[in-house]
C-alpha cells in the first residue's frame, strides 16, 4: 500500500507507554503502546469511558500527553495543498454549522487555512460528490436527514487531504441500515484514498467490516487488550457480515471484550 | 364522510390570534368605565376610559411631542447598550479571569438605584438628552452584556475543537463561529434591553427635566400629577407602555430577519 503524508519506514502513529490523567485526578488512559502504519484502517473498540475518545484527542493535539510519548507523523506531513493540519476529525454528531450550506460546511476547513475561495469550493464540491451528496451542496444541514449530515461531516474531515483520518463512533446515532450504507461507503473512500484511519465504534460487526486491524480496550484506565488483524478479503461487499469468517472473528473481539468488561479483569 | 384537509392539518386562524386579547381588552375597559361612573369615583383618582381617550385626543400635539423625545432618549441609550454590552459581553468572554474580575461590576449596573443615581447623571452629564440617555443606557445594558455572554459561552465545543484542529484564528472563530452561534442569546438580550431602555429614559427625565428644551413623558407625567390631571397622567403612561412596545417590536422584527438569515430559532 503506498504511504501518502509520510515515510513508510515510520510508523503514522507511535504511542509508548502512553498515559493521561484528567485534571481531577482521573487516570483515564496508562501505558498504552501503539504504532499504526501509514494507510492502515484500524477500528479501536472498548467499554463505555475506557478512554477510546480521549485516545483519539490525544493523537489529533486536542489534549495534551500526561505520560509517556506519543509521535505523530502524519500530523507533520503536508495535507491538501495550502492546508497546515494533516489530520481530519469526525465526532459522534455531525457538528456542522447551521446557518452554512453543505458546500460552505465542507469547505470551511479550507476557508481557515486561507485556500483561495474557488479552489475551496471545487475541492469541496469533489468530496461533496465523493460522499454522494452532489444534489444537495446548495442545501442547509436542517435541511438533509441524519446520514445525510454525517456524510456532510466526512466530507469536511477529506477535503483537505488528510494523511490521518480520526473517526469517533460517527454512525452511533444512525439506524442499522444506514450505518451499515455508510459504512460501505467509507470504505470505498478509504481504498480509493489510502488514508491512515482510526476509527472508534462500540460496534463488532461495524469494526470488523471496515477494519484491517482491531484494538480492544480494557475499562478505565484504558490499555489495550487485545490487537490483532481482521482476516478477511481485501474487498468486502455488504453481504460479507453474513459470511462464517465473518462470525468468527466478530466472536473473538467478543470475546475479549467481555473478558475484559469488568475492573476484575481488567489487565495490571 | 368526507375529510377536508383542515380537519388534518389545522391551521391558526387570525381571529384566533387576535380576538382573546382584544376582547380582554373591551371587557376591561368597559368594567372600569362603568366602575368609575357607578360607584362615583373622582376623575383625579381613576379617570374613566373616556376621559383618558379626551386627554389623548385634545393634548395630542404635546403627547406626541413628549414621546418623540422620550424615544429619542430611550433609542439614544439602547444603542449605547447594544454596542457598549454587546462588546463587554465579547471582552468577558476572552477569558475566565476577565469574566471574575469584571461581571460583578457589570453586575452592579443591574442592582444599582436608578432613581438615586439619577441626580448624579445630570451633574456628570447635565440635564437634558445626555442625562436621559445614560439613564437608559445603565437600567438596559445587563441583560446584553449577560446574555451576550452567555451566549459565546455556549458555543458548541466540538465545534470550537474543530476550528483549534484547523489552526483557526481567534478572529476567524469569533467571526465565523462564536458571534454567529451567540446570536440567538444576543437577540434576547436586545429585546430585554429594548423595554427597560424605555423605562431608563423616563426615569432620567424625572430628574434630568427637559430634554433639548422639550418635555419627555417623564416630565409631563410629573405636570400632570402636579396639575392632577389624572387622565393626562394615564395618556402619557399608555404611551410610555406603546413606546416601549413598538421599540421591543422594532427589535424583534430586526432580529428575527437576521436569526432566520443564520437559520437560528426565532
Amino acid at each position: 500500500m503506498s504511504s501518502p503524508g509520510g515515510d513508510a519506514a515510520v510508523p503514522c502513529v507511535r504511542a509508548r507507554g502512553l498515559g493521561h490523567v484528567f485534571g481531577d485526578g482521573t487516570v483515564a488512559l496508562d501505558g498504552i503502546d501503539l504504532e499504526i502504519e501509514h494507510g492502515a484502517f484500524v477500528a479501536l473498540l472498548g467499554p463505555s469511558g475506557c478512554g477510546k475518545s480521549t485516545l483519539l484527542r490525544l493523537i489529533s493535539g486536542l489534549e495534551t500527553v500526561s505520560r509517556g510519548s506519543l509521535a505523530v507523523e502524519c500530523a507533520h506531513a503536508r495535507a491538501g495543498e495550502g492546508v497546515s493540519t494533516g489530520i481530519g476529525f469526525v465526532f459522534q454528531d455531525a457538528h456542522l454549522l447551521p446557518w452554512r450550506t453543505v458546500l460552505e460546511n465542507v469547505a470551511l476547513p479550507l476557508e481557515l487555512c486561507d485556500v483561495p475561495r474557488e479552489q475551496a469550493e471545487q475541492r469541496a464540491l469533489k468530496c461533496i460528490a465523493d460522499v454522494e451528496l452532489g444534489d444537495a451542496a446548495r442545501r442547509f444541514p436542517d435541511e438533509l436527514s441524519g446520514g445525510m449530515r454525517m456524510r456532510v461531516s466526512i466530507a469536511r474531515a477529506l477535503v483537505t487531504e488528510p494523511p490521518l483520518l480520526l473517526l469517533d463512533e460517527p454512525f452511533a446515532a444512525l439506524d442499522e441500515l444506514t450505518r451499515q450504507r455508510l459504512d460501505e461507503r467509507l470504505r470505498d473512500l478509504w481504498k480509493r484514498r489510502k488514508t491512515t484511519v482510526l476509527f472508534v465504534t462500540h460496534s463488532l460487526s461495524e469494526a470488523v467490516f471496515l477494519a484491517e486491524r482491531a484494538i480492544v480496550m480494557s475499562r478505565r484506565p484504558g490499555r489495550i487488550v487485545l490487537d490483532r488483524p481482521i482476516d478477511l478479503p481485501f474487498e468486502r461487499a455488504g453481504g460479507i457480515r453474513t459470511d462464517v469468517a465473518f462470525a468468527r472473528q466478530t466472536a473473538v473481539l467478543y470475546e475479549a471484550l467481555e473478558r475484559y468488561d469488568s475492573p476484575e479483569n481488567a489487565p495490571v | 364522510m368526507k375529510r377536508s384537509n383542515d380537519m388534518t392539518r389545522p391551521k391558526t386562524r387570525p381571529y384566533s390570534l387576535v380576538g382573546p386579547p382584544v376582547a380582554t381588552f373591551v371587557v376591561i375597559v368597559m368594567a372600569w368605565e362603568l366602575a368609575v361612573r357607578v360607584l362615583d369615583i373622582p376623575r383625579f383618582l381613576v379617570p374613566p376610559p373616556s376621559a383618558v381617550l379626551s386627554a389623548l385626543i385634545n393634548d395630542l400635539a404635546t403627547l406626541a411631542g413628549s414621546t418623540m423625545t422620550t424615544a429619542r432618549g430611550a433609542l439614544f441609550g439602547f444603542f449605547l447598550s447594544s454596542i457598549i454590552g454587546t462588546c463587554s459581553g465579547l471582552v468577558l468572554s476572552l477569558s475566565k479571569t476577565l469574566e471574575r474580575g469584571l461581571y460583578p461590576y457589570a453586575l452592579f449596573l443591574q442592582t444599582v438605584p436608578i432613581v438615586a443615581v439619577a441626580p448624579l447623571l445630570v451633574l456628570w452629564f447635565g440635564p437634558g438628552l445626555r442625562a436621559v440617555a445614560v439613564s437608559a443606557f445603565i437600567v438596559s445594558v445587563f441583560p446584553v452584556i449577560a446574555n451576550t455572554l452567555s451566549g459565546l459561552r455556549g458555543v458548541d465545543p466540538r465545534l470550537k475543537d474543530l476550528f483549534r484542529l484547523y489552526g483557526a484564528s481567534r478572529i476567524d472563530t469569533l467571526f465565523r463561529l462564536d458571534l454567529p452561534f451567540a446570536l440567538p442569546s444576543i437577540a434576547t438580550g436586545l429585546r430585554v434591553a429594548s423595554g427597560l431602555a424605555v423605562i431608563g429614559a423616563i426615569v432620567g427625565e424625572f430628574v434630568a427635566g427637559f430634554s433639548e428644551g422639550r418635555a419627555g413623558l417623564g416630565i409631563t407625567v410629573l405636570a400632570a400629577y402636579r396639575q392632577l390631571r389624572t387622565d393626562l397622567l394615564f395618556a402619557a403612561v399608555i404611551l410610555a407602555s406603546l413606546l416601549g412596545l413598538a421599540l421591543f417590536v422594532a427589535v424583534n422584527t430586526a432580529s428575527a430577519l437576521v436569526l432566520r438569515r443564520f437559520r437560528a430559532p426565532v
